[in-house]
């Protein structure tokens, strides 16, 4: 059988950026997996958008831990982008976040994400979570937008995608 | 800073030799009862599944499917058990579990009665599934989201593990919306090996 699980893209920041964006995304695979690894230069929050679309057509459940003060269980609806977690700005500590955005390039549903975050700076959260972009176009952006501040330099990104047979 | 607009064609792709699709069921018009996966081979070190799902439950947003394996026939009896955190369909903070199931729930998926189009999506693992010298151990991130509503319930989120209390190599596995009764159309289960 083939393998099915490929590096579609991977950008490490050499110059510090407000926004990363992944465009003309392949329609050809059938889930996308987006890693990031790094941080930001200044307290923020940040979004992931689908398509360029800043409408308010995102929505997501979070569960989150911070080693203080118990489980957090979160609900945002409405959103204008899949919001990001606590990304650290310390200096020697980053961010992990693994999003699995399955069936993204159907025409027929929204888009719905599972997602993984360990933070080893800032308030130190581990945390899931899912959401829904209310659109059922194919994904073809991703934008990694921050309201203040930059992506650091040395933070990467990474985009796999796994095709069904 | 764009990335791959101008040069998406000029990647080198290189598939990861380990990662491979064995099978995908995607559900057609009318829905199906149940999902099944059979004749699995012990070729792999691991299995994954990743779904896109939702059921005809008409009388709730959130259903909760099963999941049963066997060999070569489905296990009916109650040698599973599941732990769950997350976040209930009630809106809940959720840290529970049963023993001794004839069934492992874990799974959410959207129903059909408060949103359409939305449907829930998971990731299992089946870790050495093929193992003849051991029970066989799962683990789940599973979840829908439903824009906050109904009276911010949202939808639901689950982190899990399960075990099948049985040494033989799993060969069938099925997923049932046990209210359902249906997997609505265009849900798909995609069953992955990973080579050890």
């Amino acid at each position: 059988m083939a393998s099915t699980y490929e590096k579609i893209a991977t950008t490490t920041l050499g110059t510090a950026a407000g926004t990363v964006t992944f465009s003309s995304i392949s329609g050809a695979y059938t889930d996308l997996v987006v890693v990031f690894v790094g941080k930001l230069s200044a307290a923020a929050t940040c979004f992931l958008r689908y398509n360029n679309d800043s409408g308010s057509n995102y929505s997501q459940i979070n569960v989150i831990g911070d080693g203080s003060t118990g489980a957090i269980n979160q609900i945002r609806a409405n959103q204008t982008g899949f919001r990001l977690y606590d990304v650290s700005v310390s200096s020697n500590n980053i961010n992990i976040l693994i999003f699995n955005i399955n069936n993204y390039s159907n025409t027929t549903t929204y888009k719905t994400t599972l997602h993984r975050c360990s933070d080893t700076g800032g308030t130190s959260e581990v945390g899931m979570g899912v959401s829904s972009w209310r659109d059922t176009s194919a994904i073809n952006r991703l934008d990694f937008v921050t309201g203040a501040g930059t992506w650091s330099v040395g933070s990467t990104f990474t985009i796999y995608g796994i095709l069904a047979a | 800073m764009p990335i791959l607009g101008t040069v998406a064609s000029q990647f080198s792709s290189k598939p990861f030799g380990s990662y491979e699709s064995i099978q995908t069921v995607t559900v057609g018009a009318g829905g199906t009862a149940s999902i099944n996966f059979t004749s699995i081979p012990a070729t792999y070190k691991h299995l994954q599944i990743r779904y896109t799902a939702a059921s005809n439950r008409s009388n709730y947003n959130v259903d909760l499917p099963s999941m049963q394996v066997g060999n070569t026939t489905i296990d009916t009896g109650n040698n599973y058990s599941t732990h769950n955190v997350g976040r209930r369909s009630d809106g809940a903070l959720a840290a529970d579990g049963g023993a001794s199931g004839n069934q492992m729930y874990f799974m959410y998926v959207a129903s059909s009665a408060l949103i359409t189009n939305t449907f829930g999506v998971g990731i299992i693992d089946i870790l050495d599934y093929a193992n003849t010298n051991k029970y066989k151990t799962f683990r789940a991130l599973t979840g829908c989201d439903l824009n906050g509503m109904p009276s911010s319930q949202g939808g639901a989120l689950s982190l899990a593990s399960a075990n099948w209390m049985s040494t033989l190599a799993i060969t069938n596995i099925r997923f049932t919306p046990v209210i359902g009764p249906l997997f609505t159309q265009y849900s798909s289960f995609a069953l992955y090996g990973i080579k050890g």
